[in-house]
Parts: structure tokens; C-alpha cells; sequence
């Protein structure tokens, strides 16, 4: 049996990072100068890593698929970034931060790994404030917090309603002073279509030139994977357009282990959908709960006239109407956590209260902040975001509530990686919503930011070391090798085979197909018949794309049905392992809802004594089952409780 | 109230940066005006891939307009005649049955034609890598709340930093400047204390790298102001003139 090994250091947990820096292996600057890293992402977290790791002297080669790094879809994150710094003076510490954190990933995360994070929460708020990243103030200059779910201080820093553009343009400012230093080599319009080993290390990458369609090889000592989730495996989600998880799977089919597939994001407050030619969803920030009250119609004869467009909203008297968020969690009222918001979405629109033409949406409504406020402070708060919304729907929030309902945003399941942020496979990192780290079974509002910062800033050019001071006598790698060879081989085998199938449908056609076996069966309600479903439909559709799918033009040129149909090859196989895991953890637990398995009231009902583990996936050859490992998950300083946001 | 329109589309299609490109019309049926703009396109490319033709290629990703990656010169305006969105957030509904809209990509010599709609835009890149930055490592970092910075302040550095470098102000100069682009980077960090100690420096070397990428002089014509999809204000080309000029004096 695999023992899995997350090298946990020694001690108490408030310790154990202190413990490791103090005595992990540095890599001196000389030889620093002759180690080569590969970082594929630049998003918060590989733009982070490839700045730090090229100011630290090794010679960092970053790449993305977009034609500039500060596209990295990062950059659309909105609410903000949560730290420990206590500033509002409200209760909050490190230890609270790990704890909401904890207790908001459902007891599915690591202790230490979460400790980690908000322990060096602070300091990324430090370095962005010294980029020049332009947070919220106060009138006296200093900087100002807001309030997300989950939590009940206020520990987010926020930059208007685009935080995560922010951010990612200090990451990216860094990354360009970096670039102009030489101590990163940029390479944008290029996506990743394998990794590389060499004597069972990472050590380099297959790319095909988005621009040319030439395949091109890199070599280096070590190689981070930071491209982002999978969560468009759905098709619709909140996720950019070519957001992919190909680079993360080509890992995985290499040897790396896939860990917890199953824990998808689900975000409560997404513009719904219009129409069968709806090419992505929008996500409304999550702070918009911090002011936002969501309520549908008491009656179901309102829901009912809404849907037919006789009544309006604003016509709806107060006490018809169900605050139903307030009604069920008093404590934490619209600022549960996301999984346990979009449930309460779910429930209440299967029960036939929902509103808008399909009857999938629910209110979120301004008119009490407004009141409260007036419109000047809402709109001083959230006017881009109100404006974004009108510019879609056409409806204008201040004078009718928005209409949300849930959609897929992100995925807490990604490369299994150790303390070390080190993958099974020596040699292969993995940071940010690649990995599976941080969240546990579900993340909270504002994390994604700070753990891909974190990351990237101040964990990986430490833990990188211990790894790379081992490997200061290697010297570079010829692409040559016999390992780049075959790994070409089979991506120009690949192509060819999708090039030359000339069938009758595009890549969307296969692609939207899965979006529905997806969201049907492996969405925010699973069961085990569903889910057995699920697996059968995937293998049925990924068998018909092989055999029906067109790609018009040459593989010789830009080609974009090409690069979708990659990605889709990989999407299908993910989706399919979702299911697997879905399947196997017979327990509800964050993100992660089988019908099956919940209380008398519809909360999630967790087994610890059964499934307290991480999911490991091994990948056995093409059409076999994978196999799982389970790394045990052990509690030694936080006590499991049933996650309750109503008292 | 959202109805479905019958179109003309009139695109650019070019195969290569050195191919001579050329008008096509396509007609489209039956398009709800709640759809976007791109998903106009996705359902075009659906209806040329299934007539066995090249679909139109065409920068985007986010479709939230925020990643600044797509473009799109259409009916004569960069991201189209809506007022304050991008491309990828202009819907239909600002179209009428029967018309025919005509689509280009951004045109300027800074930004070279890859594919029909898609250009090359490293070129921005280039001047950020120039200056565009405050020169700090990571880590070593004092408090970040060590510095006050006056809220007006901060929030102004906020509307420039608001750029999303989609290069719209280029597109819409008829001399192909990048000066509002510049300007909202330099305005945004020569605003803040963090930023000034490199001020001097980073106007010049910023200016410097955009004359030498070919891009056009600023003629005070205000179109970018008008076209750029975030608003941000051509005050920030006369802050980066002031900033320029106080750094040629200093030399």
C-alpha cells in the first residue's frame, strides 16, 4: 500500500512553519544562477512565484496561453482579500483566520498547511501595499476592511469591486520588473500539453505555440504548475473562456496524484441563465451580502405570477416575503458560507418559490442599504458591480432587486501536494487553485486571493529549496533527450488523431453536452444512482466526440477549435473522475452534497469516522480505473464540530 | 423587452500578419438581443464550422469585462457604441433587425494583425517592463499601514489603476498614441507615496520605450477618453506631461 507522505514538520502547530524555515536547505546565489524553473501560469500565483523566484537569482521561464500575463483569469476576482492583521480591532488573529478557515473548509483541510496561510496573510497585504496596489481607505489614510461570508469580523481589504485585478497587476508589475531584470523568461501564447520526466523528475515541458502550432520543448530542474482550476468542465461557469485544467491533467496522467476531484465551489450569487446560447456565467461578488438581502416570494401563487411576468418584485408586500437565508441561519444570516447559501438557493427554487422567466433565480435585493445608507454609499460600494449587472440584464438594481442564482466558480480539488507544495512526483510543484491545499471541501469568500499570493510570494521560494539544493550538481538538460522526444510524439500523435476525424459537430457542441451530465449529476445535489449515470454518459459522449468532432483549418496556425478540442479531450476524463470521487465519499461535506447523506433540517451531514482523508488519485492507463489513496486526515488541535452558522 | 434580430455581419478576415485581408458579409437569423456581442460570434463560428468554413478568430476570455483581452472595432467604435463596457459585455440589444454591423480588428501600427480579428498587443507589455512598477522584492516590506495615504488620493490612483490594457485608446487615436494607457500607469503609482521615489524615472523610461515601439504622439483629440471602456480621464496624460517635464528638468 502507497503510504502518502505530506511531511507535516514537528511541533506545535503555531510553530511548525518558524520550525521548517529555521531549518530547511538554501540554495546559495551562485548556484542559485545556474537552476532552471519553469512556472506555466501567471495568475496570482505564478506571477507571484516567477517574480520571487527570479529576484531570488534562479533563472525562472513563465508561460501562459494568454497574449499577456495580467490576463490570467486572477484578475476577475471582485470582493477581495482576506488577512489577519486585526486592524478594525474586532477580535480577529491568526488563529481565528486558520480556524473560520478550518471550519469553513468543513474539517477536510489540513491543520497546518491552513495555519501557514494566515500566517502569512499579513505580510502579502504588506507587499501589495508596497507595490502600490490602491486598497480602500479611510478618511484618516488608513486601510479599510469589509466583512465576508463565513466570518464574523471584518478581514477583507478590497480594491472597489475588481480586488483581483489589483492584485494581479501588483503581481504582474513584478513579474515585468523581473522580465526586465533577465531574471524571468516570459512566454505568452503558449499552452502546456505535457510535462516531462527524466528519471522519474520533472524536468520540462511540451508546449504548443498558440501563434505558429509548433510544438516546442523547455527543460528545467523544476517545474511549477499553476494554472488554475477545472471548474469549466461544466461548460458554464464562472471561469474565463479558456480557463482549462489540461496542465493539471497531463500531471495527473504522468503520475501525480488528482486529490479530492469531487469539491467544487458552487457560488450563490451569479447572474442566471438566459439561454441555450449562454457562453459563460457572471459572478456578483460575494460582498454584495454584506448590504444584499435574499428573500423570494412566501406564496407560491407570487412565484408564480412573477415567473409570468404579472407581478413585479417591488410589489411583493414585506411579510411575503422569505428572507429565507435570515429565517434559517440567524447567527450568520446572508453571510453563510457559499456552499451553504447556494443549497438554501437550490432548495427554495426546486420547492417552486423560485423567480424570473425559468423560475431558477432568487432575489438579492438593495432596497433596505439604500434606505439604510442611501443610494451615494451603495453605489460608492458596489457601482461597478451594479453597473456590470444592468449592462447584462438590463434591469437597473437600484430601483428592482438583482436576480442570482448559483453557478460553478472554482474548484478546492486539484494536485495532490505535501507541506512542501511539492506534488508526488519529485521535482513538480503545484500553487494556487491548482493545488488541492488549503480549502478543504469548501473555500471562503476572499481566500482564493490570499492563498494564491501566499503561495507564490511566500511559501514556494521557500519550500522550492528543499528540493533544489539537492539538485545544485545537475547540470541543464538538453531537450534532446529520448524523454521529449516520445513525450512530442504523442502530442503530435494526439493532434493528428483530432485533426483527422472530420466529423459532423464543433468542440462546444461536445462541450456544452458535458455541461449538462456535469451540473445535473455531479452538481450541487449528488446521489449514487446519478452519479453511476454520470460516468456511463461522460465515457458514451467522450466516445462520440472521438468519433464526430470537427476541426476545421491547419494545425499550423492559430487555431482555436483545435486548442478547445485539446482541452476538451482532458475535460471529459476530468469529469469523469469527479464523478468517481463523488461516488466514493458517501458523506456530505461542503461543496460536496449527497442527497443521501444529510440531517432531518437538509444540512450537510459529514462522516468523520469514515471519510475524515484527502482523496488521492493515481491515474493507471487510458480506460482503466483509477485507484485512490487516502491521506488520513488528523485533527490534533482543532476539535471537529457540525459547521452551524445558525446560533 | 429582449426580441430576436435578423443580421448582416460585415468582418475583417486576414490569414497572416503579411496576408492581404478582406471584407465577408454573413448573415445571422434569428439572434436574441439578450445575448452578448461574443456570444453573436460563438454562434456565427457554430454555423461556419458546420458549413465546413474557417471560423473568425477573435481575442477573448473573461467575457466580464475585466480581463481586457478582447477588442473589436465595430460600427467605427473600439468595443462597439455602448457606452462604458468592453466588447465582451456589449449585447445585442443595441443592434437593430436588419442591420448590418461592421467588425474590425483594433488598427494601429503598435498592434500588428495576427489573425482576422486578433492582434498583437506584447507591445504594451514591453512599456510596463520598461517602468511600470514600483521596484520592490518580495518580503522586508514595513506595515501596510506604515504609510497613510489621504483617501482622495488613494482613490484617485484607483481610477487610473482601473486600466485594463486593452489598447481601445490606441485603436481610437488617429495617430495610434499609447499615451492614455501610459499615462493612467504612471499617474497611478507617481500618486502614491510608494511610487513617487521612482516617478522621475519611470515617466521617462515608460515614454521612452513607447516612441521607440512606433506608437503616435498625443494630439489632445480626447477620442481615447471617450472610447475607453473604464473611464479613465485624459487628466492622467496632463499629470504624466507634468511628471515627464519635471524629470526632463531635473537631468
Amino acid at each position: 500500500m502507497t503510504q502518502i507522505n505530506s511531511k507535516i514538520p514537528e511541533g506545535p502547530l503555531a510553530q511548525k512553519w518558524t520550525n521548517y524555515k529555521d531549518h530547511q536547505k538554501l540554495v546559495n546565489p551562485a548556484n542559485k544562477r545556474r537552476l532552471d524553473i519553469i512556472v506555466v501560469g501567471t495568475g496570482l500565483a505564478g506571477a507571484s512565484a516567477a517574480a520571487s523566484l527570479g529576484e531570488l537569482g534562479f533563472n525562472v521561464l513563465n508561460f501562459c496561453i494568454q497574449d499577456s500575463p495580467r490576463r490570467a483569469h486572477s484578475i476577475a476576482a471582485q470582493g477581495g482579500i482576506n488577512a489577519a492583521k486585526n486592524y478594525p480591532n474586532d477580535g480577529d488573529s491568526v488563529y481565528r483566520l486558520f480556524y473560520d478557515t478550518i471550519k469553513g473548509g468543513d474539517y477536510r483541510a489540513r491543520e497546518a498547511n491552513v495555519y501557514r496561510l494566515a500566517e502569512v496573510s499579513n505580510s502579502i497585504i504588506d507587499q501589495c501595499v508596497a507595490q502600490g496596489v490602491p486598497f480602500a481607505r479611510e478618511y484618516g489614510g488608513l486601510l479599510d476592511n469589509r466583512s465576508f461570508g463565513g466570518a464574523q469580523v471584518s478581514r477583507t481589504f478590497y480594491a472597489r469591486g475588481q480586488t483581483g485585478q489589483q492584485l494581479l497587476l501588483g503581481a504582474y508589475s513584478a513579474l515585468s520588473r523581473a522580465v526586465h531584470k533577465k531574471q524571468v523568461k516570459l512566454y505568452t501564447r503558449r499552452e502546456m500539453l505535457d510535462l516531462v520526466l527524466v528519471d522519474g523528475r520533472a524536468r520540462g515541458i511540451i508546449v504548443r505555440n498558440l501563434i505558429t502550432g509548433k510544438i516546442e520543448r523547455y527543460s528545467a530542474h523544476a517545474v511549477v504548475i499553476a494554472t488554475g482550476g477545472y471548474g469549466n468542465t461544466f461548460f458554464l461557469s464562472t471561469n474565463a473562456m479558456n480557463s482549462n485544467g489540461s496542465a493539471a491533467w497531463q500531471c495527473y496522467k504522468k503520475g501525480a496524484y488528482f486529490a479530492n476531484p469531487a469539491y467544487a465551489q458552487i457560488h450563490p450569487t451569479c447572474i442566471p441563465v438566459h439561454g441555450e446560447f449562454q457562453s459563460k456565467l457572471t459572478l456578483m461578488s460575494e460582498s454584495l451580502r454584506n448590504d444584499g438581502r435574499i428573500w423570494v416570494p412566501k406564496k407560491k401563487e407570487d412565484a408564480e405570477a412573477i415567473r409570468a411576468g404579472k407581478l413585479k418584485p417591488t410589489q411583493i408586500k414585506e411579510e411575503d416575503r422569505d428572507y429565507y437565508l435570515e429565517r434559517r441561519y440567524p447567527a450568520f444570516g446572508n453571510l453563510v458560507p457559499r456552499d451553504v447559501a447556494s443549497r438554501a438557493a437550490k432548495e427554495r427554487c426546486d420547492a417552486g418559490y423560485g423567480v424570473g422567466s425559468t423560475g431558477l433565480a432568487v432575489y438579492l435585493d438593495f432596497s433596505d442599504a439604500i434606505n439604510r445608507l442611501g443610494k451615494d454609499v451603495v453605489e460608492a460600494r458596489y457601482g461597478n458591480l451594479f453597473q456590470m449587472y444592468e449592462k447584462i440584464v438590463d434591469d437597473n438594481p437600484y430601483e428592482t432587486p438583482m436576480m442570482i442564482y448559483p453557478a460553478i466558480h472554482y474548484t478546492m480539488g486539484g494536485i495532490w501536494v505535501d507541506y512542501e507544495l511539492m506534488t508526488n512526483i519529485p521535482g513538480l510543484f503545484a500553487i494556487g487553485e491548482a493545488n488541492f491545499s488549503d480549502h478543504g471541501a469548501n473555500r471562503l469568500g476572499a481566500s482564493a486571493l490570499m492563498q494564491g499570493l501566499a503561495d507564490g510570494y511566500f511559501v514556494l521560494p521557500y519550500t522550492i529549496q528543499s528540493y533544489l539544493a539537492d539538485q545544485i550538481r545537475v547540470p541543464r538538460f538538453s531537450t534532446d533527450l529520448p524523454e521529449f522526444e516520445a513525450a512530442e510524439k504523442d502530442i503530435n500523435d494526439r493532434k493528428n488523431k483530432l485533426m483527422n476525424i472530420n466529423g459532423k459537430h464543433s468542440v462546444d457542441h461536445f462541450h456544452k453536452k458535458l455541461g449538462h451530465i456535469m451540473w445535473d449529476f455531479v452538481g450541487m445535489a449528488r446521489d449514487a444512482e446519478g452519479l453511476k449515470k454520470a460516468i456511463q454518459d461522460i465515457q458514451a459522449l467522450k466516445k462520440e466526440f472521438w468519433a464526430d468532432v470537427r476541426i476545421p483549418g491547419s494545425d499550423e496556425t492559430v487555431n482555436v477549435e483545435l486548442e478547445k478540442a485539446l482541452r476538451l479531450a482532458d475535460f471529459f476524463e476530468i469529469g469523469e473522475l469527479m464523478a468517481h470521487d463523488a461516488l466514493d465519499r458517501e458523506e456530505s461535506c461542503g461543496g460536496h452534497f449527497r442527497t443521501e447523506y444529510q440531517t432531518p433540517e437538509g444540512e450537510a451531514l459529514r462522516n468523520d469516522d469514515q471519510f475524515s482523508y484527502v482523496s488521492c488519485w493515481a491515474y493507471q492507463g487510458e480506460d482503466k480505473d483509477p485507484v485512490m489513496y487516502k491521506e488520513p486526515l488528523e485533527y490534533e488541535f482543532v476539535q471537529r464540530q457540525t459547521r452551524n452558522y445558525k446560533s | 423587452m429582449d426580441k430576436n434580430i435578423n443580421i448582416k455581419v460585415k468582418i475583417w478576415r486576414q490569414n497572416g500578419p503579411k496576408e492581404k485581408g478582406r471584407f465577408e458579409t454573413y448573415e445571422l437569423k434569428n439572434i436574441s438581443q439578450g445575448s452578448s456581442f461574443l456570444e453573436m460570434l460563438d454562434i456565427l463560428n457554430e454555423q461556419l464550422i458546420n458549413e465546413g468554413q474557417t471560423p473568425v478568430v477573435f481575442d477573448h476570455d473573461c467575457r466580464e469585462g475585466i480581463c481586457g483581452m478582447c477588442s473589436l472595432y465595430i460600427n467605427g467604435h473600439p468595443h462597439g457604441p455602448d457606452e462604458d463596457v468592453t466588447t465582451c459585455q456589449l449585447h445585442m440589444r443595441r443592434f437593430n433587425d436588419g442591420e448590418t454591423i461592421t467588425v474590425e480588428p483594433w488598427r494601429s501600427a503598435g498592434f500588428p494583425v495576427i489573425k482576422d480579428l486578433m492582434v498583437d498587443r506584447t507591445a504594451f507589455d514591453k512599456i510596463i517592463q520598461a517602468g511600470g512598477y514600483v521596484s520592490v522584492n518580495t518580503g522586508g516590506i514595513p506595515d501596510a499601514n506604515a504609510i497613510p495615504i489621504p483617501k482622495d488620493k488613494a482613490d484617485m490612483a484607483m481610477d487610473a489603476a482601473a486600466c485594463i490594457g486593452c489598447g481601445a485608446c490606441v485603436a481610437a487615436c488617429k495617430n495610434g498614441s499609447a499615451m492614455l494607457f501610459v499615462s493612467a500607469k504612471v499617474s497611478q503609482l507617481a500618486l502614491l507615496p510608494q511610487g513617487k521615489v521612482e516617478a522621475a524615472r519611470r515617466a521617462k523610461a515608460m515614454v521612452a520605450k513607447m516612441d521607440d515601439l512606433g506608437f503616435g504622439n498625443c494630439t489632445n483629440t480626447g477620442a481615447c477618453e471617450v472610447e475607453c471602456p473604464k473611464n479613465i480621464s485624459i487628466s492622467n496624460i496632463a499629470r504624466l506631461n507634468r511628471e515627464f517635464l519635471k524629470a526632463k528638468f531635473k537631468d
